[in-house]
């Protein structure tokens, strides 16, 4: 006998679409942020054991394998910010109508981008400068 | 008044935590976070990528930077403790991997964040090593 037609999980059926891509990426950059929390504990512990422990930490933090994590870091951050400040909008109950909805999530995932453009090269340009 | 039933109750089925405390403080350490956040990536444009230790150990030593460095580590700890646990108890369903993982995320960020307390505290005091 076939089985009775039975319910499926919402994800065995939703289509892909931008709304679930933010909110699985507001997920991915949270646990990225978890981990860059521990690069931040390592980077503050270095520097309160004193100058040589800060310049071999800076060192190991400027490592061309490390550079493209925090570039990753930074984007987390700020695309969990922004998707962040829209989560708040929604739970204070505003924005929830589709086209505001789809308008503050293009501005999360642009301005992201954007932002985090604009801080690695400011933060790059003083890399340069200090060099 | 419980809306659960006692069946419920019985089996330990639905929410027998605290789940509305939960959920508040993950929006107000949110809210905390814009602010410590924002606040922290201003710094380190200002101290400019690759500082000093001297740079670093001279910003630390302003009282007020000190104060949001200690807020920034134990909020964003407390954050991530709060969203992780949600992670974890969405894709570990076995109930005992997901308690050992829940513990050890909760060990491992309470030790990290007294860590991160106490070089900032090291270094607003001036005890250099």
């Amino acid at each position: 006998m076939a089985q009775p037609e039975r319910p499926l999980s919402p994800f065995m059926q939703y289509r892909w679409q931008y709304t679930n891509t933010l909110s699985i990426l507001h997920r991915i950059t949270g646990i990225l942020l978890s981990l860059c929390f521990f690069v931040l504990v390592y980077w503050l512990a270095a520097a309160a054991s004193g100058p040589e422990r800060y310049a071999t930490a800076l060192a190991a933090l400027g490592s061309p394998l490390v550079v493209p994590l925090l570039l990753g870091g930074l984007f987390s951050f700020c695309y969990h910010l922004l998707n962040g400040i829209r989560h708040l909008f929604w739970d204070a109950g505003y924005g929830f109508e589709l086209p505001v909805a789809r308008k503050s999530g293009w501005a999360a995932a642009i301005g992201a981008v954007v932002l985090t453009a604009v801080l690695w090269i400011v933060l790059g340009a003083s890399l340069g400068g200090a060099a | 008044m419980s809306l659960r039933s006692p069946l419920g109750r019985v089996l330990g089925l639905g929410s027998a935590k605290g789940g509305s405390g939960h959920w508040y403080s993950q929006r107000v350490t949110a809210v905390a976070l814009v602010i410590l956040g924002s606040w922290f990536i201003a710094s380190l444009v200002m101290l400019g990528a690759g500082a000093s230790h001297a740079a670093v150990t001279g910003w630390l030593h302003s009282p007020f930077s000190a104060v949001m460095a200690l807020l920034l580590v134990a909020v964003t700890a407390y954050h991530a403790q709060l969203g992780l646990q949600v992670v974890c108890e969405d894709y570990i369903s076995d109930k005992g991997a997901r308690l050992v993982v829940l513990v050890a995320l909760k060990f491992a960020l309470v030790v990290a964040a007294l860590i991160g307390i106490l070089a900032v505290l090291r270094i607003a005091f001036g005890a250099q090593a």
